[in-house]
């Protein structure tokens, strides 16, 4: 059973990266096996916990349904790609601030998630906020601190 | 300084989890890393006939494939029940064989029956497809309540019966009712559920051939549990070599408390091929090999007088163990169970029976709450129904049968340290506006929809656990918690704690406690925990014990620290130990302005001697070095309380049932961090109306798990929920010098009753958990053709 090898080349988080992977690699594959880029998570088989959202191209997209040969050529920015100059984004200090994340699993997804919310609707009301990640699953914090962290951060963006 | 605990102190470990910089067992790859991949069985009961591997072996990169055959040639143990139950009769409680790897039966969908190692996961995976098993199937039993009449699953326990639990007096409760004005009577399922924390179970164990030490990571609320049990019971390497980690660990929820088959075989098979080797669960997995929680079938009665008085309380439960007895899967129908079924109510006279049986399903164990729910669930309802039969408002019978003394000894077991019931219901009455709640149904109602409020009032019994105590139960393990307190050199320091962080925020409220008792700056605390190797053997994280035991264990060390740096500051003050005193960080000497700082002691303490300008030579007989280890052993339970009142509004066209207001008051005691204590609150309470209106762990007839993904089990989301009213009450506890109580499982807790309780009041008719739509439209439409006719 040999597999196929395919090229990828990607930017992440700014950085210019080839990489040659079995072809069948998703981009959470890719993101923590061969770059060890660990802070996406995968939650599910099934494309319903969110854990694993990262930005593709400036969208938030679910990186284990995406093949990452798929994706050649596109800009990719993970939870590790968010700090700058050592400051936390507002999306960050927020979820910290207000007690947003709790065994902080799900949170890269839902971070990440909720930067693309904000980045095309500035000011979302608590149900937009829910609606939006409804995507996303939290065990742990009943959700209620998160769309409160998501308020927060839509006043420091 | 000003007091550190009572503040909403923003979490000392978000920073790492906030930017991807967390370490979960999953991330954890070592060099000459092999991957393992489980064969599992897909029937729910078969015999192994025969397991043939012979292409696996020779499949592309495939290192190792081992079986139960292999298991029981290394003698290996198996799997063990933790907690031993006597039946009625007195005799003992009847628990099978769970070995690792089975080598002659499996009893579940999922059940472990092989292993595949490869140097890739992908390679494991498709040379597990290529190991061939035989079985030959037999029938599965798989309903809770059909189980003692179906097919016996292991020939020495007739009617798959464990045991046949009784806690109480039957005379007593026999002669209570008899004097009742009226019996009600309730059949409740209280609903088979998945734990589903968000990160999925996994193992890396790492052998070092030349030390002969395994290293095992792994996603564990209690690593040191993990290592007493693989070496103690499964005989894969003696604990003094064999390290368990559980780096950071994406929640839990009681899944993750004790070892399964493959923490055992992944430790196992590293010494065996001299490799890591490493298992993630995928979701399918994680759903089928998780332990599940609550599947109860319940018949519950309670006899009361025309008034409202509580006269005596029967509970006739079957509780589904599942194929196996797992670590704390018999006490959590019993124990954890029967002491709460009377509530928070005088009962006079009570009784808890119950039937633990197996299925072939999973093992079904702790979850949230385990046991305090089901408990709540069945006496919550119920007061409920006799609250409608009798015509007495839902508030006012609860009020009508609190205890009004503390402490309070409840009809089972308890007894209960602090509490004030009647403030907490009133609380909650004026927060949720109890009273404004016709005007909001008739509102409702203009826009023809169904409005209902309910009610329900718990308290449970946390803190876990006085040893003599859950000992004399039956426990195999004491339930103490440690703490070391070790100050650096430089005045720095590092709590070990033997709890377990997996969301909780120990390492914030843990630095809280530490630098109050101190008076050292919270961030030159670190809170160490999750290796065996570092601080002192404890027993981890569940119950709400970590804050109530753990907690307290480490004042008692951060108490003997300062016992030790009086007799030092003593001596470098030239003053006599009783005239120091201690306090913001500082020993003083009394009616002076002598003093020296703990940071000045702590490091004299390492220097004990002159050496240039330092001079600080310990008083005689003292040991240098400043560290202090305490094991506290609580003298009781603690007992958190509450008061919930929620309004759901039901639409009779669709089913779909709304939360609309949820108000939650409860009483933990003394509160270290309130953002932490609001948020395991909210969490609480979102798994808790996930049981009430969503969740649902399903399997058909012949044992296949249907619900065996997140398409499948509806997990609750952003958009099923209002936001959440929160209060508090404070009675402190007792029996902790904290005065805490615990606050983990409230939320879970309460919130079943409290919805069912709302629904029931809007559709008026009973109704099983959860309310899905589907069953909700069903019963708003027998009404609508019960109500027409009797028009």
């Amino acid at each position: 059973m040999g597999q196929f090898m395919i090229k990828v080349g990607l930017e992440v988080n700014g950085k210019k990266i080839q990489k040659e992977v079995p072809e069948h690699t998703l981009l959470s594959t890719f993101l923590r096996e061969h770059l060890n880029l660990t802070g996406t998570h995968v939650g599910c088989d099934t494309s319903q916990c969110g854990a694993c959202v990262v930005h593709v191209d400036g969208k938030s997209i679910k990186s284990c349904t995406a093949l990452a040969a798929d994706l050649n050529g596109s800009k990719v920015k993970t939870i590790e790609g968010l700090v700058k100059n050592g400051k936390m984004h507002p999306m960050q200090e927020a979820f910290k601030k207000l007690h947003g994340l709790q065994c902080g699993f799900c949170t890269p997804g839902m971070v990440m998630s909720a930067i693309d919310l904000l980045e095309h609707n500035s000011n979302p009301s608590d149900k937009e906020i829910r609606d939006w990640l409804e995507g996303n699953i939290c065990r742990c914090t009943g959700y209620q601190n998160i769309v409160a962290a998501v308020k927060e951060a839509a006043t420091k963006m | 300084m000003a007091s550190l605990v009572g503040s909403r102190v923003e979490r000392k470990e978000d920073k790492k989890l906030l930017t991807g910089r967390g370490k979960y067992t999953a991330d954890v790859t070592f060099a000459h890393q092999t991957y393992a991949y489980f064969v599992r069985s897909p029937h729910a009961r078969a015999e192994i006939k025969k397991v043939d591997f012979s292409k696996a072996i020779k499949a592309p990169g495939v290192v190792s494939v081992l079986t139960g055959k292999d298991i029981v040639d290394d003698k290996i143990g198996g799997l063990i029940a933790g907690w031993r139950i006597k039946s009625e009769d007195g005799s003992d409680m009847k628990v099978p064989p769970h070995p690792p790897l089975a080598s002659e039966t499996v009893n579940y969908v999922g059940d472990h029956v092989a292993v595949v190692i490869a140097e890739s996961l992908d390679e494991a995976r498709n040379a597990a497809d290529l190991v061939k098993v035989d079985y030959k199937v037999l029938k599965a039993v798989v309903d809770t309540s059909d189980a003692m009449k179906s097919d016996q699953i292991y020939k020495d326990i007739p009617k798959n019966l464990c045991f046949d639990w009784l806690l109480g007096d039957r005379a007593k409760v026999k002669e209570a009712f008899d004097k009742a004005d009226k019996v009600i009577k309730i059949d409740l399922i209280n609903n088979r559920l998945v734990p589903n924390a968000m990160e999925p179970r996994a193992a890396n164990a790492d052998y070092n051939p030349s030390t002969e030490e395994i290293t095992l990571y792994t996603t564990s609320q209690n690593p040191h549990l993990a290592r007493i049990i693989i070496s103690a019971f499964n005989g894969v390497a003696p604990e003094n070599k064999l390290r368990v980690i559980a780096p950071d660990v994406g929640g839990g929820f009681g899944s993750k408390i004790y070892p399964y088959a493959e923490e055992v075989v992944c430790s196992w098979a590293a010494k065996k091929i001299e490799r890591p080797v490493k298992w993630v669960a995928d979701r399918t997995e994680s759903f089928l090999s998780d332990c599940h929680g609550r599947d109860h079938v319940t018949h519950a009665e309670l006899a009361v007088k025309n008034d409202g008085t509580f006269l005596g309380f029967k509970n006739e439960t079957v509780a589904n163990l599942g194929a196996y007895a797992s670590v704390f899967g018999t006490v959590t129908p019993t124990y954890l169970f029967g002491p709460c079924a009377t509530g928070v109510y005088k009962m006079p006279a009570a009784y808890t029976n119950v039937k633990a049986v197996y299925t072939n399903t999973a093992p079904v164990d702790a979850y949230r709450g385990a046991g305090r729910p089901e408990a709540t669930y069945t006496i919550e309802t119920l007061v409920d129904k006799a609250a409608r039969e009798l015509g007495i408002d839902p508030v006012e019978i609860r009020m009508k049968n609190f205890p009004t003394q503390f402490p309070f000894q409840q009809t089972l077991v308890h007894s209960v340290d602090s509490g004030d019931y009647i403030a907490g219901l009133k609380k909650a009455v004026e927060a949720s506006d109890y009273k404004g709640f016709e005007k909001r149904k008739r509102e409702s109602e203009s826009k023809g929809k169904l409005r209902g409020i309910g009610v329900c009032t718990y308290f449970e019994a946390c803190g876990i656990a006085p040893s003599p105590v859950v000992m004399m139960l039956g426990c195999g393990i004491g339930l103490w918690e440690s703490a070391e307190v070790r100050f650096n050199p430089t005045g720095n320091v590092t709590v070990f704690t033997g709890s377990h962080s997996h969301g909780q925020g120990h390492d914030t409220t843990f630095a809280q406690i530490a630098a109050d008792q101190l008076g050292v700056p919270m961030e030159n605390i670190e809170i160490s925990h999750g290796d065996t190797d570092k601080g002192p053997f404890g027993y981890g994280t569940y119950g709400s014990r970590s804050l109530t035991v753990g907690g307290t264990a480490i004042v008692k060390a951060c108490e003997k620290i300062i016992a030790k740096g009086k007799r030092v500051a003593a001596k470098m003050l030239e003053a006599s130990e009783d005239d120091v005193e201690f306090s913001n960080g500082e020993f003083v000497v009394a009616k002076s302005n002598k003093k020296k700082t703990i940071g000045e002691v702590a490091f004299a303490c390492y220097l004990p001697g002159t050496y240039g300008e330092v001079k600080s030579p310990l008083p005689e007989g003292e040991e240098p070095g400043l560290k202090e280890t305490s094991f506290f052993d609580p003298a009781n339970f603690s007992f958190p309380a509450g008061s919930h009142i929620c309004e759901v509004e039901v639409d009779p066209e669709t089913g779909e049932t709304e939360v609309v207001k949820y108000t939650a008051i409860d009483d933990f005691g003394t509160i270290i961090n309130p953002l932490v204590v609001e948020g395991q609150v909210h969490g609480g309470l979102v798994q808790g109306i996930g049981q009430a209106l969503y969740e649902n762990c399903h399997y058909d007839k012949s044992g296949q798990l249907v619900t065996a993904s997140y398409m499948d089990y509806t997990m609750p989301r952003a958009d099923n929920f209002p936001e959440f009213n929160l209060g508090f009450t404070c009675t402190p506890a007792t029996s902790n010098p904290l005065g805490t109580k615990g606050c983990g499982e409230a939320g879970a807790i309460a919130a079943p009753p409290t919805v069912m309780n709302a629904v029931m009041n809007a559709i008026g008719t009973e109704i099983s958990m959860p309310a899905t739509a589907e069953k909700v439209w069903k019963a708003c439409k027998e009404n609508k053709k019960t109500n027409s006719k009797a028009a």
